[in-house]
């Protein structure tokens, strides 16, 4: 692992999902990235009521991400063994939980829109 | 250390953690040494893992240099996976790319194998009959497995209508040896497993695949009607004691027969019975499944030309370089990289990872008129799969020294699912990268 680089994190992830899945999950995520910065904008305000929801949401996108992650590396729950490996499986859960969290605030602002916050 | 200043200094953290995100910023740009101006005439045994990775980078070194690639192949091989494939975790094609994407433009790529090789002469004979004169010489061959020493077998038995497995020798031959696993462990008998008498590349992998194979029997409900026997003819189930005896446990606790000092002499595919050689006499055992792993030596123009050891491996023929330089002990214009080198250790494409920059350097610093420092200290490494999901990330020198990577991280005799996606996600990346010389 020496000269561990962008380039090869990058090869490593390509290698896990597949080129064009990988490539196309970057896209959905730094597209619902940029529509949150756009309500986050449009709003002028965090809406609580819609962050409320959203956190409400979270557990289902670690659950989500660690089943997917789980799927496409061929392995299941009962492979987990030492602390390392809670510890990426963590990792795994809190970026599903934070990137459905950010989703499902963005969706709540477009089909709400901001009067119904209000 | 680094630990201590860590905790001492939130400031100095942060600077740390910025100077890695630039790094990560740069990455794929590894520091660009001047080049070197030379007319030398470098030739290039072999367009595998090693050859192709020091044609890149002495490419990449080197300006003005005659850089010669002889190989006979059309496609190059990923051999680390054929044991995911022989698993039923990929397919054939997962490890099969054209052996000509990975070469340097630069160079000149001849399709032919070598015929004769001189040493003295500096001179190879191409199977086409071309002469090549060289200046330098890297031997990067790899090595031959040899199907004709099991008497009774031929790669054409391989397969489920047989129960024949022989994932080492292509990466169809791999699936097919899945085919008949998939087959022997839904139907049940007897799986016969081991390794061969001469040193082998990858010596984990005929432990994985009896593992995996294993774990494939329970996950289908049908272990109780497998049995499993692990045979070697040496007296070990590796070579380094500490890994040998952790591979010993999860053998006993996961009910896999093993058998030292047995070694394959010949198949009966009709009969379906394999006949060893045993310390008191000659045992003939029943099968359902049996996975056949040749012996390996040297390719024959090789072990012709007075490269090899005359007083070790003589029977295999690995040539004769310094342990630490890879440099040749008779002729120092010669060098070896990766399975090729008569060598204690490494027959493993992480080897390769680490033969790489010590012959560039030994290379490229003779060449500019300096005397090269770096040296291999025998480092091999090997995700030891133990069940699908599950590996052993060991690593360990010619000392037989545990060297882990990821110390107080990653433990190396336990069986964790980080080791796992390191061997079924990363290492190919990794690998990929190493080709192009950029790791």
């Amino acid at each position: 692992m020496e000269d561990f680089s962008l380039m090869t994190l990058l090869a490593v992830f390509e290698e896990m999902f597949g080129r064009g899945l990988f490539w196309a999950m970057v896209a959905v995520a730094v597209a619902i990235t940029l529509a949150w910065v756009y309500v986050l904008i449009r709003d002028r305000a965090m809406s609580m009521r819609k962050f409320l929801l959203a956190q409400l949401s979270m557990p289902v996108g670690g659950i989500a991400a660690v089943w997917f992650v789980l799927l496409i590396t061929n392995s299941g729950l009962r492979d987990i063994g030492g602390p390392i490996d809670w510890i990426v499986l963590l990792g795994v859960f809190v970026a599903g939980a934070i990137g459905f969290a950010i989703l499902v605030y963005v969706v709540q602002s477009f089909v709400r829109g901001k009067a119904a916050d209000s | 250390m680094e630990f201590d200043k860590l905790t001492a200094s939130r400031r100095g953290f942060l600077g740390l953690a910025g100077a890695g995100g630039a790094a990560l910023a740069l990455g794929g740009a590894p520091a660009e040494a001047a080049k070197v101006r030379t007319n030398a005439r470098i030739l290039i045994l072999g367009a595998g893992a090693g050859g192709a990775a020091i044609a890149n980078r002495l490419s990449d070194r080197l300006e003005g240099a005659q850089i010669t690639v002889l190989d006979g192949k059309q496609e190059h091989w990923y051999q680390p996976g054929f044991t995911l494939i022989a698993a039923g975790l990929r397919p054939a094609s997962y490890s099969k790319s054209s052996i000509t994407g990975w070469l340097p433009r630069d160079i000149t790529f001849i399709n032919e194998y070598a015929a004769e090789l001189d040493p003295e002469a500096n001179r190879v004979v191409t199977t086409g009959g071309q002469r090549i004169d060289y200046d330098y010489l890297i031997v990067s061959t790899g090595v031959v497995l040899d199907w004709d020493a099991i008497e009774g077998f031929d790669l054409s038995m391989v397969g489920p209508e047989t129960g024949i497995g022989a994932q080492y020798a292509s990466p169809e031959h791999a699936a097919k040896t899945w085919a008949a696993i998939d087959r022997f462990t839904s139907e049940g008998g007897v799986g016969l497993f081991g390794r061969p008498e001469t040193e082998m590349k990858c010596a984990g992998a005929p432990v994985k695949i009896t593992f995996l194979a294993e774990d494939i029997a329970n996950t289908k409900g049908n272990r109780d009607k497998c049995e499993f026997i692990y045979t070697t003819p040496g007296g070990a189930l590796f070579g380094v004691p500490v890994i040998h005896h952790r591979v010993r446990q999860i053998m006993d606790e996961r009910d896999i027969t093993y058998n030292y000092r047995w070694k394959l002499l010949s198949i009966d595919a009709q009969a379906k019975t394999a006949t060893f050689d045993t310390p008191e006499f000659i045992e003939t055992v029943e099968w359902d499944f049996i996975n056949v792993i040749a012996p390996q030596r040297a390719p024959q123009v090789i072990r012709d030309s007075g490269l090899s050891w005359a007083d070790r491996w003589t029977d295999e023929g690995w040539i004769e370089v310094d342990m630490q330089t890879l440099r040749h002990a008779r002729y120092p214009n010669v060098f070896g990289i990766g399975d090729i080198n008569g060598v204690p250790k490494g027959k493993t494409a992480a080897s390769v990872k680490w033969h790489l920059p010590v012959v560039e350097d030994h290379l490229v610093s003779e060449i500019a008129g300096r005397e090269g420092t770096r040296l291999f200290d025998g480092y091999t490494s090997c995700p030891l799969i133990t069940r699908v999901g599950r590996a052993m990330l060991v690593e360990f020198d010619y000392q037989d020294n545990l060297v882990p990577s990821f110390p107080g991280l990653i433990a190396p005799l336990e069986e964790l699912w980080i080791s796992w996606l390191m061997k079924e996600v990363a290492l190919k990346a990794t690998y990929n990268a190493m080709l192009r010389g950029r790791a």
